[in-house]
């Protein structure tokens, strides 16, 4: 398998062609044929990614799928892709939740829709470009380049204050990612001219170096996460969000951050890892705790959704950093079942949002009497959202506390919480919105969910059941790269002989 | 002695200058109906000085020409081709602005070309009074063109500001160059070198001569702490004036800064360099904080100038001098890469404000630029990658010019300074994004308050488009133009 069918390069150029069409010829007063060009997209854009997990060599070390083309040899920069098992499922995941993303507009989405969906396409190949990129330049470009979309969907398609969320967004991870700019140019020079991430994972560094690194990086992904207490811009955000923003935003942008974590901070400062891993779990520890709390007490469901994603991104940090192959396998898991469950709440939520226009918990109320098909689809979300077994939420909530119990015992107790917390905001907001007496006239004229909603839940319904019931083989796929990343981040990377 | 114009070395001079004669005085016999003539036959001009400009890039070979008082090399070619280029665009995109506000004339062109003939004179120059020549012909040219409207008095008032402090600045260049020539006796770049290296000159003539020299070339460039005049003559010019001032001039700066400090005073390096990171972080930190509360888009760009010409002297200060030539050759390659680029995009910045503007009224708050994006995506998306491009984002060419000036900046090992240096430039960055991204609200966020259609002719189209695109596929695929500028440097420097 010297050089494999370029699957990657499809999966990352397809979508964004088609934004790129999309921009050029797409008529506004023409939105059904941009809707359906858009969807069309989409489809394809997934369907080229099934073949990247298809044809995965679970045992198999290493990268796969590599493509390696000289991209800047002025800096030494490569055009170079592959994936191993960690980063294996974000590629579909990213697809899938694309297509999911295209019909949750479909309707509420009437001024300018070329670019709309536009954005959405280019978004969706930059973001699988992140997860696939193996040179340090490339992934960065692609990192920053997915703001620039994003920006512009809070900005254009979102609610009443969505410039000052817009801005907040990108200004908060510009700064981030500037710092781990500066990580990157140091990485560049200390290993002599090279952007192989891989290069860089086996460069030996003092613990001074490291610790910075780590802090650049931490900078980066930290608030991409977001982690408390960098992470006000994400509710801002998700509330003036269009639905579908909501939903890749908290699907598949917050794993970017944690994704970083795992190609960069880990195994090129595992010294500085190792360190700084107290700090890093308390305010993990933080995030689900408080933030739980802080959940609780909202009063806009969007809001609500976006505090426990803080608080679900909470574990997956925690689970990074107890360094055991349970909690890192739980953590990732945790990351592609939050990217079903939490784009499935704000889905919902959209659902709701269409027909009534507001957020507020307080407005609704007995609306299982009216839509039973949706009621049914938001109590298995709700449920997943809690981590009940048989739903995706419960295989990484539980292999975290398992991994961080081991590691040590109060830091499982305190974690394990968060089934009480996650219990509590997720079902007492269900309570409250969908069980009990119908609260208005307004609440009782509405319609239930019609076949375009039917479909876009079914299949995260679907989604979020196969990977409860039968978790294997996103499992599987894991193992073997997280055992060597694990392995990597038991050596230290000290020079021999510096102190 | 050579006989006049017979050395190929200044032939793209030679075409500019017999061009720029040709269209004043054919200008001359022209109604206002007929102008459109004489801004084909510029046009035809720069494209035979272009022409003429790329023959070094294919021979490679460094000429000598006049007792070695002017040079090409591939470093000039490239340059020239870019200021050329500049002038091109600065033409075009002027020409409705121009048209419907009486500056359609003859002085437009011939002193667009005569300004242009300056900064060549400046890229060519190996020899302290050549420098000095091209910068006048440069500046004079230039005190013209903002006076050009002379009923409008924002515009005089610029001309005036620009006029004094650039006389001032000349003066110190001047200054410093004669102590050079007093320190060493020789007005020639790199016989000065060489005379300074074998010990012949008194340290301290030099050292003083090195501070007014950096104090000039800070002046031409916009850089704290002699940056004030940039602001109120890019808000008072001409829209199309302040385009040319930004563009081309800065590749000219560049030029003098790499001829004067890097070939001619490399001993000096220390101090020099000294000198360049405090005026260096100074404009970064100003600039990007200073440009926040703007809100006029031309003063914006005039204080994003001084941010931008921070990060070139970053670049400068990095480079090792007389130590690996690959490495040296890497930091000042970057400094070029930026310059070029920068110019490419702030053109394109200008063009925009032109393209908004129309007969009897003037794009110059950023609130002009309101809802863009309605009257007219295109070119919203266009000033989009522009903004982009300035403010340092992938995958536009600016985040390029960024990145291989921070990694130049590093690349002597890695000081902790250097280091720090680093952070506070990307720290600054952030500062700058937000400026930028304003602009990029203004025209997608908000609701257009003037629904005037647009007007541009094709030709304006046409090249806002390939200026626009540029920006971005050099951002993607940057590997041509880097080694472009690492190669001409490295020549430059006789490796």
């Amino acid at each position: 398998m010297s050089s494999p069918f370029p699957w990657l390069s499809f999966a990352i150029w397809i979508p964004i062609l088609f934004g790129i069409y999309l921009l050029a010829a797409g008529r506004n007063h023409r939105p059904g044929g941009v809707r359906a060009v858009a969807l069309a997209g989409s489809l394809v854009s997934f369907l080229v990614t099934l073949p990247v997990a298809l044809g995965f060599d679970a045992v198999r070390t290493g990268l796969q799928w590599t493509e390696l083309v000289p991209w800047i040899p002025a800096l030494h920069a490569h055009y170079a892709l592959g994936v191993d098992g960690i980063s294996l499922w974000f590629v579909p995941l990213t697809g899938f939740i694309t297509v999911v993303a295209v019909l949750a507009g479909w309707k509420s989405i009437e001024s300018r829709v070329a670019q709309y969906y536009a954005a959405f396409l280019i978004l969706s190949g930059l973001m699988i470009g992140v997860f696939c990129a193996t040179d340090g330049l490339l992934f960065y470009v692609f990192f920053e380049a997915t703001l620039i979309p994003m920006y512009l969907i809070i900005g254009v398609w979102g609610g009443p204050n969505r410039v000052y969320a817009a801005i907040k967004f990108f200004l908060y991870t510009l700064l981030g990612s500037l710092l781990m700019l500066v990580a990157l140019v140091y990485l560049y020079q200390a290993s002599g001219g090279s952007f192989e991430i891989a290069a860089w994972q086996r460069l030996p560094l003092a613990l001074h170096p490291q610790i910075l690194l780590f802090l650049a990086f931490f900078a980066a992904f930290a608030v991409k996460i977001p982690m408390w207490p960098v992470h006000t811009w994400l509710p801002d955000a998700h509330v003036e969000a269009p639905t579908a923003g909501s939903v890749v935003l908290a699907a598949i942008m917050l794993k970017l951050g944690a994704y970083g974590f795992l190609r960069f901070s880990l195994p090129i400062a595992p010294d500085a890892a190792h360190a700084l891993a107290i700090p890093v779990i308390v305010i993990s520890l933080i995030a689900v705790v408080y933030i739980g709390f802080v959940a609780l007490v909202q009063t806009d469901m969007k809001k609500l959704v976006a505090y426990s994603s803080i608080a679900h991104m909470g574990f997956v940090t925690l689970g990074f950093f107890i360094f055991n192959p349970m909690g890192m396998e739980g953590a990732i898991a945790q990351m592609i079942s939050h990217g079903f469950v939490s784009g499935a709440m704000f889905l919902c939520i959209g659902v709701l949002y269409d027909r009534l226009h507001s957020r507020n918990i307080a407005d609704y109320g007995g609306v299982a009497q009216v839509m039973p098909r949706f009621a049914a689809f938001m109590m298995l979300f709700a449920m997943a959202n809690c981590g009940l077994p048989a739903t995706s939420g419960f295989v990484g909530e539980f292999l975290v506390i398992l991994g961080a119990v081991q590691y040590q015992f109060w830091i499982g107790a305190i974690a394990a919480t968060t089934l009480v917390l996650g219990a509590a905001y997720s079902l007492w907001m269900y309570k409250r919105v969908i069980f009990g007496a119908v609260s208005g006239p307004k609440v009782a004229k509405l319609q239930d969910i019609d076949t375009r909603e039917f479909l876009a839940l079914g299949v995260l319904a679907a989604a979020v059941l196969w990977m409860g019931l039968y978790p294997a083989p996103v499992m599987d796929a894991l193992h073997t790269s997280v055992g060597g990343l694990l392995s990597q981040l038991a050596q230290t990377k000290f020079v021999p002989g510096s102190p | 002695m050579e006989p006049l114009l017979t050395s190929s070395a200044i032939l793209p001079e030679a075409i500019l200058l017999a061009s720029a004669c040709l269209v004043l005085i054919t200008d001359l016999f022209l109604s206002d109906r007929q102008r459109n003539l004489s801004y084909v036959l510029t046009l035809v001009g720069l494209a035979a000085v272009a022409a003429a400009a790329t023959v070094p890039l294919f021979t490679g070979v460094v000429q000598y020409a006049y007792g070695g008082m002017v040079l090409t090399d591939p470093m000039s070619a490239v340059l020239k081709l870019f200021a050329v280029l500049a002038t091109a665009f600065t033409l075009v995109y002027a020409r409705s602005y121009a048209a419907s506000r009486a500056m359609w004339r003859g002085e437009f062109f011939a002193l667009a070309l005569f300004t242009l003939l300056g900064v060549m004179a400046m890229i060519s120059a190996n020899n302290l009074l050549v420098i000095y020549l091209g910068l006048e012909l440069q500046a004079l040219s230039l005190y013209g063109l903002v006076a050009l409207r002379r009923d409008d008095p924002k515009a005089t008032e610029a001309a005036m500001k620009y006029f004094v402090l650039g006389a001032l600045a000349s003066g110190f260049l001047l200054y410093g160059m004669s102590m050079l020539y007093g320190a060493t006796g020789t007005l020639d770049i790199n016989e000065l070198a060489h005379r300074i290296n074998q010990g012949q000159a008194i340290h301290s003539v030099l050292i003083l001569g090195t501070i007014f020299i950096v104090a000039g070339i800070a002046f031409k460039m916009g850089a704290v702490p002699f940056h004030m005049w940039v602001p109120d003559v890019y808000q008072g010019a001409p829209t199309p004036v302040a385009l040319l001032l930004a563009s081309a001039p800065k590749l000219a700066a560049f030029a003098i800064t790499f001829r004067l400090l890097v070939e001619g005073l490399p001993q000096l390096a220390v101090d020099w360099q000294r000198m360049l990171a405090f005026i260096a972080v100074a404009s970064i930190a100003l600039g990007n904080v200073t440009a926040v509360a703007q809100t006029n888009i031309k003063r914006m760009l005039g204080y994003s100038t001084v941010g931008q010409m921070g990060f070139l002297l970053l670049a400068l200060l990095a480079g090792v001098v007389g130590g690996n030539n690959a490495i040296t050759a890497g930091a000042y390659g970057a400094a070029m890469f930026y310059v070029v680029t920068y110019s490419l995009a702030t053109a394109g910045c200008f063009g925009i404000i032109l393209f908004a503007s129309r007969a009897g009224f003037e794009a110059e708050q950023i609130a002009d630029l309101r809802g863009l994006a309605r009257r007219s995506p295109w070119f919203a998306f266009v000033m989009t990658l522009l903004m982009l491009s300035l403010a340092g984002l992938p995958p536009t060419v600016g985040f390029t010019a960024k990145f291989v000036v921070l990694q130049a900046l590093v690349s002597d090992g890695g000081s902790d300074t250097m280091y720090r240096i680093a952070v506070a430039a990307v720290l600054f960055s952030v500062v700058g994004a937000f400026y930028y991204l304003r602009v990029v609200k203004t025209m997608w966020f908000d609701e257009p308050t003037d629904d005037h259609p647009l007007e541009a002719g094709v030709d304006m189209r046409a090249v806002l488009t390939v200026n626009g695109l540029a920006v971005l596929a050099l951002g993607i695929l940057p590997q041509g133009l880097l080694a472009l500028c690492n190669g001409a440097v490295l020549r430059a420097l006789g490796g």
